[in-house]
């Protein structure tokens, strides 16, 4: 047993992505179809407002609200702010404003990016139109921004049927996140010697019990697991499972063995493969240790060492 | 005391992290460990004897999913405990524990909640909290948002970019007297982050825990000298769309203080969750406290703003001022979303001396 060394950090890239597949109301679909038609559409509240981007339900009374009107492409700014570094997949490339316009027509404001020379060019209550994208496929980016232009306030909102050949049914919505992540001082210190071809827990203090994996704390206890202890490289099955099925992607012929293995010394069971030995020869108790492969981060799989079983008592705890 | 309730409930107990930029070495529940261990130890409680946990996190901070079973080892969730988990910030973990406990099945609740932002981009994850269909796909920051009602806080005379630094310069500078701040005293304001809010108008972006015990009644007494009572408590929604709402204001705010009996008397403290500084102009407004309340005396979400804690610790700060005799009654304020969408209010008052 040695006391824990100082952190040695390890760090990974994350990536989260997804492509989030949704389904559009009639509302929605009549809305985002105009856009790639170059209609703006709006919806008409249960107290006679028009609300632009349209949703299905009324905010304030929740009632269903489908009665759809058409809007102008252009507005007024009502607020503002100027975006001097644009993030990564943010509508412009280039500086831009923030700003949310309430379109010709509309009484609430919609959000999007102005394509401005500056901040001294964009001013709350200044009149902005909508730039169309190149490419328009039924989605909030078929506006590609705003862009200034002259002119009063034009038009009311006139009733449209929201009627449209191929209507937008669905978006995708893509989603990526980077992250680094970083496991932490217990899962650092299990991984580095795995490197060695050496397995660690870590002890509770207080009840004693060697977790493997360690994740820094006894989940009993509630307290930090500090000591850290070498447990295997034998170990003993407890409990197994013969596999039938091929997994995709996966070069193990079937049927193969899937076990809990409890290392020698470590207070819960691991699993891994079975190897070495023909499947339905596989028993509780059976005393297993790791094989390794050139360049592999962790056991390849488990073989028979050729030691006698060990005794149900000695590990019917660890089932 | 009032009997708006059932029970009376008190927070006899609060702990923070000291909140920092990075924690690379410590995972989830090695940086909770010690607050629980810290709060418990506070209330001579052991785990077992909690009667019911509740947790606050998000999985788009951590990137992963299920993320809150990576701190559950740190409560001792073995033998089974009495346990839930929400997915925003700790102070709505707290309402849970609090009904819990009005239900008569808890005398007693450990609430806490964590944030790591150092793994990823904050201000990107945080897009994804948007509306899916008109919002998200724009990847609108959360600075650039708050940036957005700072400029209409600005427009309709109700502020201004002296007024904003001036709210930074003082959350910091009381923030100095409080040893978890990740940011205190003088920090210069810095340039444009998004116009018109300057780096000193932002929160620092960091990770960090709180904890707190709850207790009932005479459990309460026994436990805590001085037990911060939950006289009244509160959360609201509004719209999500940004251009349905008027943002030089906060109804929801307003409209859960009312529930929560905050009107029916004055405070002398108040601790409130404004991310930005423009987002303190709108809660004095929609609290209606004058410039008697000690507003933020710990320094506030300008001086460390832990993803999903930063709200349980305006609670756990509130009620540390009444366990220190140093406040009678107070209000604690939690949001989430964007631009103050959701909002909590927890009026907070010590007993008579």
């Amino acid at each position: 047993m040695t006391a824990a060394s100082p952190p040695e950090v390890l760090r990974a890239p994350l990536v989260v992505e997804f492509p989030f597949t949704r389904s559009l109301g009639p509302v929605q679909s009549a809305f985002l179809t105009g856009l790639r038609e170059g209609v703006v559409l709006g919806v008409r509240t249960s107290d006679g407002r028009v609300m632009v981007p349209p949703a299905e339900y009324d905010p304030v009374t929740a009632e269903e609200i489908r009665e759809l009107v058409e809007v102008a492409p252009t507005g007024t700014v009502t607020t503002w702010a100027w975006n001097g570094e644009p993030r990564p997949q943010q509508p412009l490339g280039t500086p831009f404003a923030w700003v949310l316009v309430r379109l010709d027509g509309a009484d609430t404001a919609i959000l999007h990016a102005l394509d401005a020379p500056g901040p001294d060019a964009v001013s709350t209550g200044m009149r902005v139109r909508v730039r169309w994208a190149a490419e328009r496929t039924g989605a909030i980016t078929d506006i590609a921004c705003f862009e200034p232009c002259e002119g009063r306030e034009r038009g009311s909102a006139r009733p449209h049927d929201g009627v449209f050949a191929d209507p937008v049914t669905g978006i995708v919505a893509e989603a990526r996140l980077d992250y680094t992540y970083s496991p932490g001082r217990a899962q650092t210190a299990y991984i580095n010697a795995l490197s060695e071809r050496r397995t660690v827990g870590e002890r509770c203090p207080s009840c004693h019990k060697v977790y493997v994996p360690p994740r820094g704390a006894c989940p009993t206890c509630g307290v930090a697991t500090t000591d850290r202890v070498e447990v295997g490289p034998a170990g003993t099955v407890t409990t197994f499972c013969i596999v039938n099925i091929k997994a995709r992607n996966l070069d193990i012929e079937v049927p193969y063995v899937y076990a809990h293995i409890a290392l020698d010394g470590a207070g819960l069971a691991l699993h891994g493969r079975i190897g070495g030995i023909p499947y339905d020869q596989v028993r509780m108790g059976l005393r297993v240790e790791p094989v390794w492969t050139d360049g592999g981060r962790y056991p390849d799989h488990y073989r028979p060492t050729g030691e006698p079983d060990a005794d149900y008592d000695a590990y019917k705890e660890l089932l | 005391m009032r009997t708006r309730y059932a029970r009376e409930v008190a927070v006899v107990a609060f702990a923070q992290s000291d909140h920092q930029r990075r924690t690379d070495e410590l995972s989830e529940v090695e940086m909770v460990m010690p607050v629980l261990h810290q709060v418990l130890a506070a209330t001579g409680l052991k785990a077992g004897e909690i009667g019911f946990t509740c947790s606050g996190s998000s999985d788009y901070l951590a990137g992963r999913a299920f993320s809150f079973t990576m701190t559950l080892d740190g409560v001792g969730a073995w033998p089974p405990i009495s346990e839930s988990h929400v997915e925003t910030d700790g102070a709505w973990a707290l309402y849970e524990a609090w009904v819990k406990i009005q239900t008569g099945e808890a005398d007693t609740a450990l609430v806490y909640s964590y944030g790591k932002s150092s793994p990823g981009s904050v201000r990107d994850v945080l897009t994804r909290q948007l509306d899916p269909y008109y919002l998200a796909p724009l990847w609108p920051d959360s600075v650039a948002l708050a940036a957005l009602q700072a400029q209409a806080l600005i427009d309709a005379g109700e502020t201004d970019e002296q007024a904003l630094a001036a709210i930074g310069a003082r959350s910091r500078t009381a923030a100095g007297s409080n040893p978890h701040a990740q940011l205190s005293g003088p920090v210069p304001q810095g340039g444009y982050q998004v116009r018109p809010l300057r780096t000193g108008d932002c929160p620092p972006i960091g990770d960090g825990a709180a904890a707190v015990v709850l207790a009932a009644g005479d459990t309460a007494r026994r436990l805590c000298e001085r037990p911060a009572w939950i006289t009244g408590i509160d959360h609201r929604i509004e719209a999500h769309g940004l251009g349905l709402r008027d943002l030089t204001d906060s109804l929801s705010t307003r409209t859960a203080a009312e529930h929560a009996g905050l009107f029916d008397a004055p405070v002398d403290t108040a601790e409130l969750h404004a991310p930005f500084s423009s987002q303190e102009v709108v809660l004095r407004k929609a609290l209606g406290l004058g410039d008697a309340v000690a507003v933020n005396p710990s320094g506030g979400a300008l001086a460390a703003n832990p993803m999903m804690a930063a709200g349980l610790i305006r609670i756990g700060e509130a009620a540390a001022r009444i366990h220190r005799g140093e406040s009678r009654r107070a209000v604690a304020h939690a949001t989430s979303g964007p631009c103050l969408q959701q909002n909590l209010v927890a009026v907070l008052e010590g007993d008579p001396s």
